[in-house]
């Protein structure tokens, strides 16, 4: 659906090389970056706001990059908002219709769907200088939505949002996307990727390093790069039940500290918080598992230990542990972990 | 140095002059012209018809240039290039040189003897001592505080909003009349007030290119020249008190708008 072929761009001391991505129809495809990267440079040239140096931009196999920007049915959301701070909300929702030979019942009704959407119906009237950050970015997802973009780029969306407001416009983007709208989302933050992405890419000093289905990315690093940034290493989906049990893939049920009683999420597992032992340890920890060592990977600074115990549980342990406790490959083994050190995102 | 008590009465003591230096010849002017006076210079045709053509060549004047003036001054604050800053330099030219000198620039300019002057003639215009020429001679002199004022708004208006409205579908066109445009309104407002007043006081170009018909303080000169200070002393108190009370509500309207839009 959008492809980018060999993206390059050489902005002062910054630049992008050679950039590839292909992004299908209603993927919600996460770009995971350190600030500075170049993410905003790359959604931008999308858009069409700068000019690439080389390479191409297709959508729908249309070759789109000397298109103008107007006309290339491709949204993007600073940011920053960019809301216009001298319109109120419904003028700004209507910005983009403004052009457009429409009856002006038609452009109420879709002002008011996409108000409703993004949860802006009572703002409609209300100015943009006192608005909340929350507020502000349903504003800009309704106005964006309006001109019925077929893809949607976002420049961390979550970024300057508080906790609570996350989850609420989470489960918005995933709305949206769930209407058919492809999302192209730029983060720092390998959270939002886990929790909104089918498809990831790891970008590192101008170019790709990594990229492939999320579970992929987050479960076999490419590199030490993506192993480290990335930061993660055992994630799951989980079916909670009443009694703070996690179940997972029908296979393992765990215990974890749901206080936000959710029926379905993604949980995350430290491998650095996992004890692994030869025998079963008496301690606080309440999930304790018997499993086989199936790998045990070297790093410059530690092991991977993959350990089955049902489902594959990576646990990261020291040169020292593992000389110590002679950890070998199929070697019985014992792996325990607190509920807290498990982190469930909604 | 702001624990020293003294500083704070030195500051107010020498800003007190300064603010003295501006207010004392024209609060001594106003005392010396009696009602009776003022008055009289109000029912005298000459003094209202050179205050009616200052202003309403100033007025048109302003609004003819601000065409061009502020396409100029969005161009300054979006495009970056070697030649930026001699640019700027040229828009403050008006400002340095002196104002007499500009008006002989000017005068070159439309005189008959140029091809704009040529020009206007074959229509039957001359420019030289037509409001034309006076309003010419005003914004010459005038023009650098609207492009700068406007430029400075223009600045000021994030690149990323327009950026959006241009992803949003708009036109550059439209981003300029409905971003652009508006969000920098205060500040060319501000200019455009500026260039109106300053077009209302300039004397050096202007007297230089048109004498006649008399703009006031033109009028104020020649009042002086031919009968000496008490006589010119009531023109100027007139026009004086209004300039300041179009000086004031343009101000005050341009307040008004900037608090409506918040």
């Amino acid at each position: 659906m959008l492809k980018l072929k060999d993206i390059s761009v050489k902005l002062g001391d910054f630049e992008l090389k050679e950039i590839n991505l292909d992004l299908d129809k209603g993927d919600y495809y996460v770009l995971l970056g350190k600030s500075g990267v170049g993410k905003t440079v790359l959604l931008e040239i999308i858009a069409g706001l700068i000019k690439p140096n080389s390479g191409q931009i297709f959508l729908n196999s249309e070759d789109i990059t000397h298109k103008k920007i107007q006309k290339r049915k491709i949204g993007i959301v600073f940011q920053d908002f960019s809301v216009f701070p001298h319109l109120n909300v419904k003028q700004n929702i209507e910005y983009p219709l403004k052009g457009k030979k429409l009856p002006k019942s038609e452009k109420n009704d879709l002002i008011n769907k996409y108000a409703q959407l993004t949860k802006v119906s009572h703002l409609l009237n209300r100015g943009t200088q006192n608005l909340s950050g929350g507020e502000l970015q349903r504003v800009a997802l309704a106005r964006m939505l309006v001109s019925k973009p077929e893809c949607l780029l976002l420049d961390e969306p979550l970024a300057s949002l508080d906790v609570q407001l996350k989850g609420g416009l989470r489960n918005l983007l995933r709305e949206i996307n769930k209407n058919g709208v492809t999302i192209l989302h730029v983060t720092h933050d390998y959270e939002e990727a886990i929790a909104l992405s089918n498809k990831v890419a790891v970008i590192h000093e101008g170019r790709i390093i990594q990229k492939g289905l999320t579970k992929e990315v987050f479960q076999k690093p490419a590199n030490d790069f993506v192993a480290n940034f990335t930061g993660i290493k055992n994630f799951f989906i989980a079916d909670f039940t009443v009694d703070n049990t996690a179940k997972i893939n029908d296979i393992i049920e765990i215990h974890v500290s749901n206080s936000d009683q959710l029926k379905k999420g993604k949980i995350i597992i430290r491998g650095e918080e996992i004890i692994l032992s030869n025998k079963k340890v008496d301690s606080s920890a309440t999930n304790n598992f018997e499993g086989i060592i199936m790998q045990i990977i070297p790093y410059l600074n530690n092991h991977e230990v993959i350990v089955n115990i049902g489902i594959d549980l990576i646990v990261v342990i020291s040169e020292e542990s593992l000389l110590k406790f002679k950890f070998e490959k199929y070697s019985q083994v014992w792996v325990s972990f607190k509920s807290t050190a498990i982190k469930i995102i909604p | 140095m702001l624990n020293n008590r003294n500083t704070p009465i030195l500051f107010i003591f020498l800003g007190g002059l300064i603010l003295l230096f501006i207010v004392a010849p024209l609060i001594g002017m106003f005392l010396a012209t009696t009602p009776l006076q003022l008055f009289e210079t109000t029912k005298d045709t000459e003094v209202i018809d050179s205050i009616w053509l200052t202003l309403r060549v100033s007025f048109l004047t302003t609004l003819f240039f601000a065409i061009g003036a502020i396409p100029l001054s969005y161009f300054l604050s979006r495009v970056n290039y070697k030649f930026k800053n001699i640019i700027n330099g040229i828009v403050d030219l008006p400002v340095v040189i002196p104002h007499s000198a500009a008006g002989i620039a000017i005068l070159g300019f439309i005189s008959r003897d140029s091809v704009i002057g040529q020009m206007a003639s074959s229509v039957g215009l001359n420019f030289v001592g037509h409001p034309i020429g006076i309003g010419l001679a005003m914004a010459f002199v005038s023009i650098p505080f609207l492009i700068n004022a406007a430029r400075d708004g223009f600045e000021n208006v994030p690149v990323k909003l327009e950026k959006t409205a241009l992803n949003l579908g708009a036109s550059p066109i439209r981003v300029f009349f409905t971003i652009s445009l508006p969000l920098a309104w205060k500040n060319i407002l501000s200019g455009l007030i500026m260039m109106f007043a300053r077009g209302l006081s300039e004397f050096g170009a202007v007297v230089i290119v048109a004498y006649h018909p008399m703009i006031t303080p033109v009028l104020i000169f020649e009042r002086f020249g031919s009968f000496g200070l008490k006589y010119a002393r009531p023109v100027s108190v007139v026009f004086i008190l209004v300039c300041l009370v179009f000086f004031v509500l343009l101000r005050t309207l341009a307040k008004e708008k900037k608090s409506t839009n918040a």
